[in-house]
């Protein structure tokens, strides 16, 4: 191992890392606690498991600390290959549990390769973007990018895994840092506002709303600049208006009732606590019961109680809540503020393109989850199953973001040697 | 810039809203704990063991027993041999696949029972098989035993709690028991105790999975007393002996402090029978028993004509309203005409002459209704001065009211006073002469048996009673009732006269039957005139048999009234009994070998079968 880079380490983000795994195995231990468990190393138990595979990571972190930085860049096509093929051969060879086939199963472990592409893909859309004739403003590079995003998350859209296969939208972080289109954010946030408006109100209401805003629009800018037309203002309503009754569409005909519940619950439409609003209710007991300072390590009764499904996966955030409170939960918020922060500023220092971009990807990784699943655990976005990094159980998790963290550590601490 | 600080400020505004939210949810939002408690802490009622009932001697007389419930947990039976189970338990196969089926309807993951309180027989075949039937397992309770199967209407008995009790008194949840009848009614709360609380933390499925903040907030059970009662067990049970196949009541007190030593109502039941599972099978068929009645407390409250035995209050009134001294005499013709046509008979021999003494002893109607009518008639024509200060004197020794002892149940009797007859009569229609029944005890006038032996105890004592009352004490417990002294209207000097005459009744009178050897006992006999409506016809039916007495004669130890129904004259049956009951009571044992095996043996079923034969039958034979 190279000396110097012990030197070169940002120890802090290190620092971030270690305590909120620790935070994730303290609050793993207390969500799947039970009177039987003899200690953490019981491979047999949940635990053991997402210990072993806590040191695993952790020692693969210093492997790959220890590794030259250009291999990441060398490696990126074939490991994207090797994701893709990993995730082909689950429909042959892959486990199912309850509905999806995303995982393997060896020598009694699971391995889930939808958590490993993430890095992998990361890698390969910096690759794909630092080659020097790349342009985002250029459709052929859009179209290409938009090609090798969209194969992985198609495949993992088919296993049956839509939660996993929507963090691919961090990548529109990474790609607009890089110079997409403006308009790309604007129609981005757009499909998004209407999409939530369409169905929160009626449909009428939402054509008159859409039509006084843009009409408004065009003469605020009539006034500004009196040789605007209007004809462009008259087709973004049609459009407007198609996409408004499409997803009303889609979403009383194509949509299953569970996605549409899962929607209407954060809507605010519908309050079902026993059936679908079960397991964001009950999470937000747990959470809102924590207090201030929170019921105690092992004396979450909620937790306890395994009152909140999943709770040591999609869920862990609410056993942080109740246990450790305000206190703990609102650290747990800044720890990733803290990381995510430290990950861009460390990418906007890199002057090497490919790696500035992979960081950035990391960043925008990092953050999808930590927004769908705190957020979901506080009610505020559906119910998406992804884990919360660091701090859920699952082992390929534990592993795919040590590795996509530690490949960031790397190239941030060989930045000034490798101009 | 913007494409920069694009990411950074989303997060930011991310990290902004999600602490907002958990400053919501956690700090401002005080529901969520209450909903987190509601969800995951179950409390559960610890009981203290129900009090035990002690004798005045410390004999036990009610005591608790284990039962044992079948309780089941659905998901983890396994296929068993339901026909071998339900022999074991002594149900049919069919019952028990229904009470497995609506186990499992109500819950697969929680424990329901499936036989409740299982007897003792049952419950050792099971102990040994249980093991055989996986998801199956025993829960002890207990219930109430009765060592021995004794004054179970005294006592009472205890049942689950209704609407009505949760209603009236909020610390009762559904399920748990309450006493219902006598003594377990009347001290409920000394036998019940206070039920403690446990908080258990409990899984989405209700299952109990520890102890809620290590028991915390638990509250300790608080002890449930026993209680030492005033009865006697074995002259209790000696009673209840002497009555059997006869039906009446006999109540028994120390006049001394107004213990009452036995409260005996027969016919009665074995008080095992009301508890465990037939509770409810067997307690219809005693509540609907509509002629024996034993659910009936007869010495409380069955009211009869006291007969004879009133007397010797009669007596006492005139003594103090000074209408007739020890020498006043009448003469005696089989009886007398107390108005124009109208006969009183008497069984007094043609042309006796009888004083206060002969008069008690002879039990002679004529002495008795001629002093009575001087009692009414002392304020010349003013019968209504007369009837009520009659009236008063009554009172003074508790008739007429409830003597308010410490039993759920009881009736007042009756004593009539001027205004009853004004009602009847008109003001000014009637003389002492109309009334001249009450002289001797019939007419009117109503009691119930403890009545008759609180004033047999004030007589004892010379002129004063303490209030009847059950309970002696209550063990560990600093809570004690003070009796006050009830002086009755009567002077004490003129006890003596009456209670000779009373002496007398037991030496040479009508009731010889009942000397004991070596114990003066005093008492006075009577003979009930008694009807009943068959098919709407007031039919008379057989006298009943009554006694009261006292023992010994100058230092009571024991008063007592002895009722038996339709028994003929007072030393057919109720003074022999009332005699064995004072020799048990004083020495302890019977020598009367004879006398005891004839009231023990005796039944007068018969007698009571007679009305409902339908065919003319013949009384007082």
């Amino acid at each position: 191992m190279n000396k110097n880079i012990l030197y070169r380490l940002d120890w802090w983000l290190v620092l971030i890392y270690l305590l909120l795994v620790c935070i994730g195995i303290v609050n793993v231990y207390s969500a799947t606690y039970s009177e039987s468990l003899t200690g953490i190393n019981d491979i047999s138990q949940p635990i053991g498991k997402q210990f072993f595979f806590l040191i695993f990571s952790v020692f693969l972190g210093i492997v790959i600390l220890a590794i030259n930085s250009k291999f990441f860049e060398q490696f990126a096509s074939i490991g994207y290959f090797i994701g893709i093929i990993l995730l082909i051969g689950l429909f042959p060879f892959g486990k199912t549990v309850s509905g999806a086939t995303s995982w393997y199963n060896i020598a009694g472990m699971s391995l889930q390769p939808s958590e490993l592409v993430k890095v992998t893909t990361a890698l390969m859309v910096a690759s794909l973007l630092s080659k020097f004739q790349s342009d985002l403003k250029k459709p052929a590079t859009l179209l290409k990018i938009g090609g090798y995003l969209l194969l992985p998350f198609l495949l993992i859209v088919l296993q049956p895994d839509p939660g996993s296969a929507l963090v691919f939208g961090a990548f529109f972080f990474c790609l607009f840092r890089e110079g997409l289109n403006y308009a790309y954010l604007v129609i981005f946030l757009s499909v998004l506002a209407l999409f939530f408006i369409t169905l929160s109100l009626p449909f009428g209401l939402v054509v008159g709303i859409i039509s006084m805003l843009i009409f408004l629009l065009f003469f605020l800018l009539k006034n500004l600049n009196p040789k605007i037309k209007i004809w462009p203002f008259f087709i973004s309503l049609f459009f407007s208006i198609g996409f408004s009754f499409s997803v009303d569409y889609i979403f009383n005909n194509v949509f299953e009732q569970r996605h549409r519940d899962r929607i209407n619950i954060v809507l605010g439409k519908e309050v079902d606590n026993q059936g679908v609003g079960y397991n964001t209710n009950q999470s937000k007991i747990a959470i809102g019961s924590g207090g201030l300072k929170g019921k105690g390590f092992l004396e979450g009764t909620q937790t306890k109680g395994d009152f909140v499904p999943e709770q040591h996966t999609d869920y862990i955030f609410s056993t942080v809540g109740e246990e450790w409170g305000f206190v703990g939960s609102s650290s747990v918020i800044l720890l990733f503020c803290l990381m995510i922060f430290k990950v861009i500023y460390q990418a906007e220092k890199q002057t090497n393109k490919f790696r500035r971009i992979y960081s950035y990807g990391v960043a925008g990784l990092i953050f999808i989850h930590f927004f769908i699943n705190i957020g979901m655990s506080l009610g505020m976005v559906p119910t998406i199953g992804i884990p919360l990094p660091f701090i859920s159980y699952g082992g390929s998790s534990i592993l795919a973001f040590t590795i996509m963290l530690f490949i960031h550590l790397n190239f941030d601490a060989n930045r000034l040697n490798d101009w | 810039m913007i494409r920069r600080f694009f990411l950074p400020v989303v997060t930011l505004i991310t990290a902004f809203i999600f602490i907002g939210r958990l400053v919501g949810l956690q700090l401002l939002n005080s529901s969520y704990k209450l909903l987190s408690d509601g969800n995951a802490v179950i409390e559960n009622a610890v009981y203290p063991e129900r009090g035990y009932i002690y004798d005045r001697n410390h004999k036990l007389l009610v005591s608790n027993q284990p039962v044992y419930d079948l309780m089941a947990i659905p998901e983890n039976i396994t296929p068993f041999d339901t026909l071998e189970l339900s022999q074991t338990l002594g149900v049919s196969k069919v019952e028990l696949k229904e009470q497995i089926r609506s186990a499992r309807s109500f819950s697969v993951k929680l424990p329901s029972v499936i036989l409740g309180k299982i007897s003792k027989e049952h419950n050792a075949h099971l102990q040994e098989k249980i093991w055989k039937y996986r998801g199956f397992y025993l829960k002890k309770s207990s219930v109430r035993n009765y060592p021995t199967p004794i004054a179970s209407n005294l006592l009472g008995y205890v049942s689950e709690v209704n609407k009505n009790d949760m209603k009236k008194d909020n610390y009762y949840q559904l399920g748990e028991l309450i006493g219902r009848q006598g003594i377990e009614k009347y001290y409920e709360s000394f036998l019940r105790g206070t039920k403690g609380k446990k908080f258990y933390q409990k899984d989405r499925f209700n299952r109990i999975i520890g102890s809620y903040e290590k028991g915390k907030y638990d509250e300790p059970v608080k002890g449930a007393k026993n209680l030492i009662l005033t009865i006697d067990k074995e002259l209790q049970q000696y009673g209840e002996d002497l009555l059997q196949n006869k039906r009446g009541g006999i109540v028994a007190i120390e006049p001394q402090t107004g213990e009452v030593l036995s409260l005996i109502s027969a016919p009665s039941y074995n008080p095992n029978i009301l508890v465990g599972r037939e509770r409810s099978k067997n307690y219809r068929i005693l509540a609907l028993d509509t002629l024996a009645k034993p659910l009936f407390d007869r010495g409380l409250q069955a009211q009869y004509a006291p007969g004879s035995p009133f007397k010797t209050l009669n007596a006492l009134i005139a003594l103090q309203e000074e209408v007739i001294d020890v020498k006043t005499s009448y003469l005696c013709q089989k009886g007398h005409y107390y108005a124009r046509g109208m006969f009183m008979e008497c069984h007094c021999k043609m042309g006796t002459n009888n004083n206060l003494l002969s008069g008690i002893y002879r039990s002679c109607n004529t002495y008795f209704a001629n002093i009575y009518r001087r009692i009414i008639d002392r304020s010349g024509n003013n019968v209504e001065e007369g009837m009520n200060i009659w009236n008063e004197h009554l009172k003074s020794f508790g008739l007429g009211n409830y003597l308010g002892y410490d039993l759920p149940v009881g009736k007042k009797g009756f004593i009539p006073d001027a205004d009853y007859y004004n009602y009847w009569y008109k003001k000014g229609g009637w003389k002492s002469a109309t009334v001249v029944s009450n002289a001797i005890g019939q007419g009117e006038i109503l009691t119930t048996p403890i009545q008759m032996a609180n004033f047999t105890a004030a007589i004892a004592n010379r002129g004063f009673f303490f209030q009847p009352h059950f309970m002696k004490a209550v063990i560990n417990d600093s809570t004690s009732q003070v009796y006050e002294k009830k002086k009755t209207s009567i002077d004490s000097i003129h006890f003596e006269k009456v209670i000779e005459g009373m002496y007398q009744v037991v030496e040479r009178g009508t009731a010889k039957i009942a000397k004991i050897k070596g114990i003066e006992v005093c008492g006075k006999t009577g003979t009930v005139e008694n009807f009943m409506k068959i098919d709407g016809v007031k039919t008379q039916l057989t006298d009943h048999s009554i006694f009261i007495a006292f023992a010994p004669k100058n230092d009571p130890k024991i008063a007592l009234a002895v009722y038996v129904e339709n028994g003929y004259w007072g030393g057919r049956w109720a003074a022999p009994i009332a005699s064995l009951m004072i020799e048990k009571y004083l020495n302890r044992v019977v020598k009367r070998k004879w006398l005891e095996n004839r009231m023990l043996n005796g039944s007068l079923m018969e007698e009571y079968e007679k009305p409902y034969s339908g065919q003319p039958f013949v009384i007082n034979e």
